[in-house]
């Protein structure tokens, strides 16, 4: 398979490669995906009192395709607020990788990586979901 | 993926025809997928391509004589190789029309007297695909499991066998794993049960003695491109004595003994000879440098590696294949972080089904691991340089890899991956 430069950059140099602590309230951890499915992806987000990403970080077991998704997510999501990084679709990571059509799995799941960390950490400072996402994480 | 065998440098050089100055080209470590032809093997060929053209089925001219006496020649040779006599070998277009052949032709010439046929769940596609075919005509097929360690179980084929038993149909070497199965014993009890004895032997000519007399084997697919011969030729033995009926799946000329018509290929057959007339004489020697290199990849990997696993029998198995798994590493991106060495991967990430390696599966390997293994074939050409810097890359690779792994992480945290409710997607 042929992969684009930018994917095999992602995979090469990976961003954000790392943990955060998760037991700091201020982190939000997202875990998504199965050993017995071939890929799990692990992201994680320290958000500030202004609710912006301050940082961003992941592990992922899986094909070259997931770590480059998961790579541009945490890139992506540094930076913004977490309800405009809410709304990155799986389309727009797929598009910017030039993902193979089937390895769209994997920006879908980094997509429910971002989803799942905002959840994370929504729940632990007692925030509700934003309607509008939890229909789009379902 | 590349193979390393363009033809103009295999003409050009004798001594590393993969050719020194191009770099580019990963190390081939897949000689399970296919071997290059060797360059001995095309010269012997050359001349059945230009000026001795001839059909070997004209009886009328010197042309169609030579032709005849060189395919003829190369009968002998494979004949040879697995102890069988001339008579006895069919050629075909490989191993897969040879298992096509042999399983199709014996069930359906016996199925109005006896409909069963038994296999094992590891075989090749080629072999579980024409046994589903065959029950859509009716025929029963029992598809045997394997051990753990890849080997059929014997006591467990005597059972499977009855009166309706028509042909038992078991790999000699697999493809995946490298595991030899019991041909002798197998063959044995076959024999006293009277149930034909098939086995698919791609992987093991020129690998592993083979004698289709002691080993009592009344069927045997054979495949050039294992064996260092050119692609789309293969044959299959069919045992005289006693005879072995089947019905044919092409028919025509009535070439091979109505068989397998069709004019017989004579560059590809004389590549075919010679390629088996090449590893008879070299097999013990080659099979002894090949151990080495094998216990050498062995150990450079679990000396500097935790957590990795070698997937089938390490002593019933053919040196020059190795299938491990590396804990908490999916195969497809490991091998995307050695691309500088060609490799095949258990790992089924880019199919539709997303399912891992069925012959993993079978020997009871978990999904998580069948997820993490890679298949290294090397052979013939493979150096003790490929073999280090291939350790080098890998335990690399591996360590990145894992360093970045949420499943290892978890792992040295003391989390059982299993405790986990995972989502399944």
């Amino acid at each position: 398979m042929t992969y684009s430069a930018k994917l095999i950059d992602h995979y090469e140099n990976p961003r954000n490669v790392g943990a955060l602590d998760k037991g700091d309230p201020t982190v939000g951890t997202g875990l998504v995906g199965a050993p017995a499915c071939g890929d799990v992806m692990k992201l994680q987000i320290k958000v500030g009192r202004d609710g912006v990403i301050e940082d961003a970080k992941f592990k992922t077991f899986g094909c070259g395709s997931a770590i480059a998704s998961s790579s541009l997510a945490t890139e992506w999501i540094k930076g913004k607020s977490i309800d405009e990084a809410e709304t990155i679709k799986n389309t727009d990571i797929a598009q910017q990788l030039s993902l193979p059509p089937v390895k769209i799995h994997c920006s879908v799941l980094a997509e429910d990586a971002i989803k799942a960390a905002i959840r994370d950490y929504r729940e632990k400072n007692g925030q509700a979901a934003a309607p509008a996402a939890e229909a789009a994480a379902r | 993926m590349n193979a390393n065998s363009k033809p103009s440098e295999a003409m050009n050089s004798t001594t590393d025809f993969r050719g020194k100055n191009a770099p580019a080209e990963p190390i081939y470590l897949d000689y399970q997928a296919t071997t290059p032809t060797d360059p001995r093997v095309v010269d012997a060929m050359l001349p059945y391509f230009t000026q001795k053209f001839g059909n070997p089925h004209s009886r009328n001219h010197a042309h169609g004589w030579d032709a005849e006496a060189a395919v003829e020649n190369a009968r002998r040779q494979v004949a040879s190789i697995i102890k069988a006599d001339e008579r006895e070998v069919v050629f075909t277009s490989g191993a897969t029309e040879s298992n096509n052949l042999a399983i199709k032709g014996v069930m359906r010439f016996h199925k109005d007297r006896r409909n069963h046929m038994i296999t094992l769940v590891t075989e090749h596609k080629c072999v579980l695909d024409s046994a589903r075919h065959l029950e859509m005509e009716g025929v029963d097929v029992t598809y045997l499991p394997v051990q753990q360690n890849g080997l059929v179980d014997l006591a467990v084929l005597k059972a499977a066998i009855t009166d309706k038993t028509a042909l038992v149909s078991i790999m000699a070497v697999n493809n995946e794993i490298g595991v030899i199965q019991p041909l002798a014993e197998i063959g044995k009890i076959c024999r006293e049960r009277g149930v034909h004895f098939h086995t698919d032997a791609a992987q093991a000519v020129g690998k592993i003695p083979l004698d289709v007399n002691a080993m009592n084997i009344d069927l045997m697919s054979i495949s050039g491109h294992k064996v260092y011969g050119p692609k789309g030729i293969g044959a299959l033995y069919v045992r005289r004595k006693p005879r072995v009926r089947l019905e044919a799946l092409i028919h025509g000329g009535g070439q091979e003994r109505g068989l397998r018509s069709g004019t017989l290929p004579t560059p590809l057959c004389v590549g075919l000879g010679e390629a088996c007339a090449i590893a008879e004489r070299e097999m013990a020697a080659e099979a002894e440098r090949l151990r080495y290199l094998r216990d050498r990849l062995l150990k450079g990997i679990s000396d500097a590696l935790p957590e990795t696993y070698v997937n089938g029998d390490l002593e019933q198995r053919i040196p020059g294949n190795l299938n491990i798994s590396f804990a908490y590493v999916e195969g497809e991106g490991l091998m995307m972080g050695i691309k500088n060495l060609a490799v095949s991967s258990g790992s089924a990430c880019t199919s539709a089904s997303r399912e891992p390696s069925y012959v993993l599966r079978a020997l009871g390997v978990e999904e998580e691991l069948a997820h993490t293994s890679l298949r290294f074939g090397f052979g013939r050409f493979t150096t003790e340089q490929d073999i280090d810097i291939a350790v080098e890359n890998v335990v690399s690779a591996v360590r990145r890899l894992r360093s970045m792994s949420p499943l290892w992480e978890m792992a040295q945290e003391g989390i059982d991956i299993k405790s986990i409710k995972w989502a399944e997607h």
